[in-house]
């Protein structure tokens, strides 16, 4: 096993492939925490099924060019975004609606295509299935190059609009009041989600996509109540997913990438939900057990004040008061005895 | 002098009905002045649309004689406590420092004499101690305490604040009250949307009385009578009716 990884890594295509996973997961992560504040974790799904349809329309028009499959998942990421907009905000449909809406009919609309491609003779080598659940080991240098170079072009857009990102979407009508062209901001930062979606189609696949930029956000704010550290912690947590996805994959041919970079992803989420010290599920229950013990005692010293010493079967009294079955009522007896309450 | 704000027939429509009619009304600066009417009379939309935070069917606003754009950097807007994200990811001081942000300019951290400034805010409206807490671990009161401290890192000359006092303890409406008239004091120009009765004849200084249109402006003692209160709050009269008079020390 340990050999068979090592003698991958001599290859030089894996290294690109995996330095680009990872530069992938970097931007994802960046983007999904911003996309995870602005309450659209569903949005990305939307435009990741969109794509398909775009995946199929480039390659009808210029074969099997990453560019082309790039440009068509692009535009119809936009199409399916301004779609969700005009249903929104024309109709009295709830914002989910309008995205259940828009992503069945592209899928719909995708598979037709996709169907349609595959039956011919043309398609029928055509490899566009990889593009729907990724597979980053076929990527050859160029592909690296472009999947990198939009990565790393997204990551600094969020370092550049971390502060205003920020405030629009924390308090949009302050950031108005300041005069910052919010509806510019809020574009920009589609347009992102867009780019980072188009750019990982060859290497997660379309349809996961969206996983790998709601993900890793989700886990990492488990862990902090900083905006930065949480930026910080989920482009980690992207990087980690992109690597052992593309790691992964390329080590048995088979498995295609998407999904085991949401299962990885998946798993750091279920790891944080569980063990993230404050908000993590275990702390929470800890802290009440704890509280829990503490008021009981507080309750039984109280009921033994109302109790004095001189009452004849003191316990009893104790526990009539307190309002406690037997087990408890001893058990708490016990610790106000060695507590030395009762002299 | 010219007004810190001078309202020009602004009319704002939501799809197909308005929300605002005609609304025109200057505000002299150095006041403390209530913006009061019934629900749904379009307090809240009127700020928005002065600030161009919705758009208007028509009229327009000037501040201190020039257009908005010109003098953003004087005016703190307050928006009201239930329109952001308490969950997000930010503790007290970070969302005063934000009051920072229009002096900062765009794609600039905000610097070290920035967060002194925000810190010194907390300090004067007592929340020091909450600096680095998370902003849900904050009660109401002490959330509105955080925008108000804001508003205060902003060093503005006019604030325009929406419902400031929904939803707090008395103690935190006090102190707001208290920093208000120290503001005036100041000769900062304060405009406060408010839809308790009982308090408002107290609280300020001048008044605009609003139900669509405005129904009457002026002098607080000009303005807070029984006849142009009901004329501003209509079918609520009778439950109106016992707090007119008794502010107003029996008018009628």
């Amino acid at each position: 096993m340990m050999q068979e990884w090592l003698s991958l890594l001599e290859s030089p295509n894996l290294r690109w492939v995996l330095l680009g996973s990872m530069f992938l997961g970097i931007a994802s992560g960046v983007i999904g925490s911003f996309v995870l504040l602005r309450k659209e974790s569903l949005v990305g799904e939307a435009m990741s099924h969109a794509a398909l349809p775009g995946v199929c329309l480039g390659f009808l028009a210029a074969g099997r060019e990453l560019p082309a499959l790039m440009i068509g998942a692009a535009v119809f990421g936009f199409i399916s975004l301004w779609g969700i907009r005009i249903i929104h905000r024309n109709t009295k449909l709830k914002q989910d609606t309008a995205i259940g809406l828009i992503l069945s009919v592209f899928f719909g609309l995708g598979i037709v295509l996709l169907t349609m491609i595959t039956n011919s003779s043309a398609g029928n080598k055509s490899g566009l299935d990889s593009y729907i659940f990724g597979q980053a080991a076929s990527m050859v240098q160029f592909d690296v190059w472009m999947m990198s170079g939009i990565a790393m072009l997204v990551t600094a857009a969020a370092l550049l609009f971390f502060k205003e990102w920020k405030l629009v979407i924390f308090d949009p009508l302050f950031a108005g009041g300041l005069g910052w062209k919010t509806k510019t901001l809020n574009s920009i930062l589609s347009f992102s989600i867009v780019l980072i979606v188009t750019a990982g189609i060859q290497a997660v696949g379309i349809i996961l996509m969206s996983a790998l930029i709601i993900t890793p956000a989700i886990a990492a704010r488990y862990w902090t109540d900083r905006l930065g550290i949480m930026v910080i912690l989920s482009a980690l947590i992207g990087a980690f997913s992109g690597l052992s996805g593309a790691a992964l994959s390329a080590l048995d041919g088979g498995i295609p990438t998407g999904p085991v970079v949401v299962l990885t992803a998946t798993a750091v989420f279920v790891f944080s939900f569980l063990f993230a010290p404050g908000r993590g599920k275990l702390a929470q229950i800890t802290a009440y057990r704890r509280f829990r013990r503490r008021w009981k005692k507080q309750q039984a010293v109280q009921a033994l004040d109302s109790v004095p010493d001189t009452t004849p079967s003191r316990y009893a009294a104790w526990q009539k008061t307190l309002g406690v079955e037997n087990s408890e009522a001893r058990r708490l007896w016990n610790w106000l005895k060695k507590n030395r309450y009762l002299t | 002098m010219s007004d810190a704000l001078d309202v020009q027939n602004i009319t704002v429509a939501y799809q197909e009905s308005t929300v605002l009619e005609n609304a025109a009304f200057s505000v002299p600066q150095g006041k403390l002045v209530g913006i009061v009417g019934p629900n749904g009379a379009g307090k809240s939309t009127l700020l928005k649309a002065v600030l161009d935070l919705v758009p208007k069917l028509h009229g327009r606003a000037v501040f201190f004689g020039d257009e908005l754009k010109k003098v953003r950097s004087s005016i703190g807007y307050v928006p009201q406590r239930g329109e952001v994200d308490w969950d997000f990811p930010t503790n007290a001081l970070d969302v005063v420092t934000m009051g920072r942000y229009g002096h900062v300019g765009l794609f600039r951290r905000p610097r070290k004499q920035d967060r002194e400034v925000a810190f010194q805010s907390l300090k004067e409206l007592g929340m020091e101690d909450y600096a680095k807490r998370q902003i849900r671990q904050l009660s109401g009161g002490q959330q509105q305490r955080v925008f108000l401290a804001r508003a205060m890192a902003q060093d503005a000359s006019l604030y325009i604040m929406d419902e400031p006092f929904a939803g707090i303890d008395a103690k935190t409406e006090r102190a707001i009250i208290e920093l208000m008239q120290k503001w005036k004091q100041q000769n900062k120009t304060i405009i406060v949307v408010h839809h308790d009765l009982q308090t408002a004849r107290e609280y300020f200084d001048w008044m605009i009385l609003l139900n669509k249109q405005v129904v009457a402006q002026g002098p607080t003692e000009e303005v807070f009578t029984k006849e142009k209160l009901q004329q501003a709050y209509g079918g609520q009269l009778a439950f109106l009716q016992s707090a007119a008079s008794e502010e107003t020390g029996g008018l009628s």
